[in-house]
């Protein structure tokens, strides 16, 4: 088998003499320097856990930890995934941390082209719009069979200055609702965030401080359980002030009492 | 006889800094009948008079819709003005599509802008022979603007493009102030009416056969009025014919038409400049 | 026959190979709903959003009405159902200024979905649509279609999750299927009627609280568009929300 990188997986040339590209047909036969197939995204990389996203009576919290994944390796340990997009619009990414990056640099030009436009300098980009453009991103990319691996959560203000928040994934599949949470969060988070706001109509009854409190317990039962998350993330609030970002916020309150009870590969049966 | 050198193609300045070849197309906005566009805080009007060829003919669309916010207003080459609304639709769209909002008036009129300064730089094209009045509410409020093929767009309070527009113009001009307080939808559509009334020349008068009225504006989608809708405005006008400006100065203000027709007197003169003499 | 070893843990064999590669869809559950009457027509739908053994949401509308007093829906992968409904929409835009703003109607609305499905025959949308509205004579009609764009008119149809447990009984309560005149000894089929508007609600509201009792993605909220020569109206119903 021939081993150059380029190559790889054809027979050796050394062997079975130069590989003959009129076999099987293959009629566009690259050039010799890029006739390494193309492929698509299989899987995820470097990847990031989950988002979590409240609303309450005047605005948004948000919160995400900062590491990436190499696998089971805590790879890199200072990744923001909360960007902010326009003056009032916040995106949260998890999922492929390269696939986040391109949706970083596709959102970037988007903001440069809207302000050649915007000629009245009113941010009339908002969150109903970059959820919308972003959930068209994700769906034709998937129709092309080479998907952007991410979950992603827009939250901002509607036309009428109502909290929004919505939810799109690799697929293109989108929804809304006053609690949000990608990956292991939609397990773990979204109970514990849900006794806070049973309905979607409740969140008007949520004070700030509430919204806080139950996302950094909801951080706190994800580094507990979730092997992949880090100990250390971004907390974003959303309202009419503005978008504030609480950087290096570290899981608090944590009791690891029960953890000298566990022996072998689980607590010792009593 | 005299030719010109620098008209052959667009892209080919004179040596006084001209382009004949986009001036020319202003000169073909000109040809087309008039349309008049006038826009209070709240609301955006535009009127066109509408040209038959013949008796047996039909008359000539002067009011296009590009989206339920949105519409504009033609002079010059309709056929051009299809391509350029057709445009505007599928941005307008797309917008919708992609971004879930209405187009914004502001991008639209800059993407046909870029769409004609581009023909206006480009060997073998040929810039846009038709002007446009934009129309559109939304969520910066009402604006008119004006398109030319040049590829410039300007907003006005109150517009006017085709044949004899500077009368119109005279009476925008006149009553602005008027016309940007305007309580009712009624009231600026009479102010454009008037406006397009002036621009009228001495056998014709308006109709309902030959006016267009569209308006767009705070809860009101953008809707055209033609035949007998149109009648309820006209009976609302002093006079349907130009004939109070046209007294015994009549000559004289026809003559005043022509040279704006023909561009200033400067300009001419430059014109002579850029020609060469030849052999024929 | 190719056999694959699942797992290096169990010794249990595949017949085909495991697929391992992107999986281009997925399953939103809900489920929808279309009853015919005489001069109305109602296309009803649940609310919640699931993905997998999860709600996503308890309220995300399925059901739109698209213009021209016609309601659609495209139920199963929720990404292609808002696609199909999408680009529906912006094609109806087109045919308004293409056709001087003339009625689209809705059997030419049910012809052209039908092309839009079928567009994608090798990597269909994967949903199943209903539309329903007037006809051309003012009375009630649903059409029904399958993901690649077989499509037919009924007087009712379930799709979705729970279609297989509501359509049985629509057939019976609708189609009056298996129901014979008293005393006739089962001989005289029960002749056919149109049902009244009242009557199509309680059925549309019965055959949901029953699917929200047995079917784990159907629940939350019942949304019911009901078109009629006054226009499209919406109601709104709570479901159980287990």
């Amino acid at each position: 088998m021939n081993h150059d990188p380029y190559q790889w997986g054809r027979p050796s040339d050394q062997t079975y003499g130069q590989y003959n590209h009129a076999i099987a047909n293959a009629k566009n036969a690259p050039a010799e320097h890029d006739s390494f197939p193309k492929m698509n995204t299989q899987n995820p990389i470097i990847t990031s856990t989950s988002v979590l996203g409240i609303k309450y009576k005047d605005g948004i919290v948000m919160a995400a930890d900062n590491l990436g994944s190499y696998g089971s390796l805590l790879r890199f340990n200072n990744i923001e995934r909360l960007i902010k997009v326009g003056k009032e619009t916040v995106v949260g990414v998890s999922g492929d941390i390269s696939d986040f990056q391109q949706l970083q640099r596709i959102l970037d030009e988007l903001e440069t082209e809207q302000e050649v436009y915007d000629n009245f300098g009113d941010n009339n980009l908002r969150a109903p719009h970059v959820h919308e453009f972003l959930s068209r991103v994700l769906y034709n990319r998937r129709s092309k069979m080479n998907p952007l691996w991410n979950s992603v959560i827009v939250a901002g203000f509607n036309d009428d200055r109502s909290p929004f928040l919505k939810y799109i994934d690799m697929l293109g599949v989108t929804y809304g609702a006053s609690t949000l949470a990608t990956g292991f969060g939609s397990y773990l988070a979204v109970p514990l965030l849900r006794k806070v706001i049973p309905e979607d109509k409740d969140y008007v009854n949520v004070s700030e401080e509430e919204a806080k409190k139950v996302i950094m317990d909801s951080m706190r039962v994800l580094f507990y359980r979730d092997a992949r998350s880090a100990e250390t993330f971004t907390l974003v609030t959303l309202n009419s002030e503005g978008v504030k970002y609480d950087k290096q916020v570290q899981v608090s309150n944590q009791s690891w009492e029960f953890a000298k009870d566990i022996t072998g590969y689980g607590s010792k049966q009593l | 006889m005299f030719r010109n050198n620098y008209d052959n193609d667009s892209v080919t300045y004179s040596p006084t800094g001209r382009l004949f070849q986009v001036e020319y197309a202003l000169e073909a906005i000109k040809q087309g009948s008039a349309a008049v566009g006038v826009a209070s805080k709240t609301h955006v009007v535009l009127v066109g008079l509408k040209r038959n060829a013949e008796e047996l003919g039909s008359y000539q669309k002067k009011l296009i819709k590009i989206d339920n916010h949105m519409g504009v207003a033609l002079a010059g080459l309709a056929p051009d003005a299809r391509v350029l609304t057709n445009f505007l639709r599928k941005q307008a769209m797309n917008s919708k599509l992609v971004f879930n909002r209405p187009l914004s008036t502001s991008s639209a009129v800059l993407s046909i802008a870029d769409k004609a300064q581009e023909n206006t730089q480009s060997y073998g094209s040929r810039p846009y022979g038709v002007g446009l009045l934009v129309s559109g509410y939304d969520e910066t409020g009402s604006h008119l603007y004006e398109f030319q093929p040049s590829g410039s767009v300007l907003e006005y309070y109150g517009a006017s493009i085709g044949a004899r527009s500077q009368a119109a113009r005279t009476y925008l001009e006149k009553n602005l102030e008027k016309i940007r307080e305007s309580a009712s939808m009624e009231e600026l559509i009479v102010h454009g009416l008037n406006a397009l009334r002036d621009t009228l020349s001495q056998d014709v008068e308006l109709t309902f056969k030959n006016t267009s009225v569209s308006v767009v504006g705070k809860d009101t989608n953008f809707t055209v009025y033609e035949d007998e809708d149109v009648q309820q405005w006209l009976d609302k006008l002093d006079s349907v014919t130009n004939s109070s400006n046209r007294n015994d100065e009549d000559e004289e203000e026809d003559a005043g038409a022509a040279a704006e027709a023909e561009g200033n007197d400067a300009g001419n003169q430059d014109t002579t400049e850029d020609r060469m003499e030849t052999d024929e | 026959m190719n056999t694959t070893i699942a797992s290096e843990y169990s010794a249990e064999t595949h017949a085909t190979p495991i697929e391992h590669r992107f999986n281009p869809y997925s399953d939103n559950g809900g489920t929808v709903l279309g009853i015919a009457g005489k001069d109305f027509a109602v296309l009803a739908g649940d609310t919640r959003h699931v993905e997998g053994y999860s709600i996503n949401s308890r309220y995300e509308p399925k059901i739109f009405n698209v213009g021209d007093d016609i309601v659609m829906t495209a139920n199963g992968f929720a990404a292609d159902g808002k696609a199909l409904i999408n680009s529906f929409k912006t094609q109806l835009k087109w045919y308004k200024f293409d056709h001087n703003d003339k009625r689209f109607s809705i059997q030419s609305a049910a012809r052209y979905i039908r092309h839009l499905l079928y567009g994608k025959r090798f990597f269909p949308y994967y949903v199943s649509t209903l539309i329903a509205g007037l006809d051309d004579e003012g009375k009630g009609c649903v059409y029904s279609f399958d993901p690649v764009g077989s499509y037919e008119r009924e007087q009712c149809r379930a799709g979705g999750s729970a279609s297989s447990l509501i359509m049985p009984f629509l057939d019976n309560q609708v189609n009056f299927k298996n129901q014979y005149e008293p005393d006739s000894d089962g001989k005289v089929k029960k002749p056919l009627r149109y049902l009244e508007l009242d009557e199509v609600l309680e059925l549309v509201k019965d055959a949901f609280s029953s699917a929200t009792e047995r079917h784990i993605q159907v629940g939350d909220g019942l949304e019911i568009h009901i078109v009629t020569k006054e226009g499209v109206r919406v109601e709104y119903f709570p479901l159980k929300r287990d």
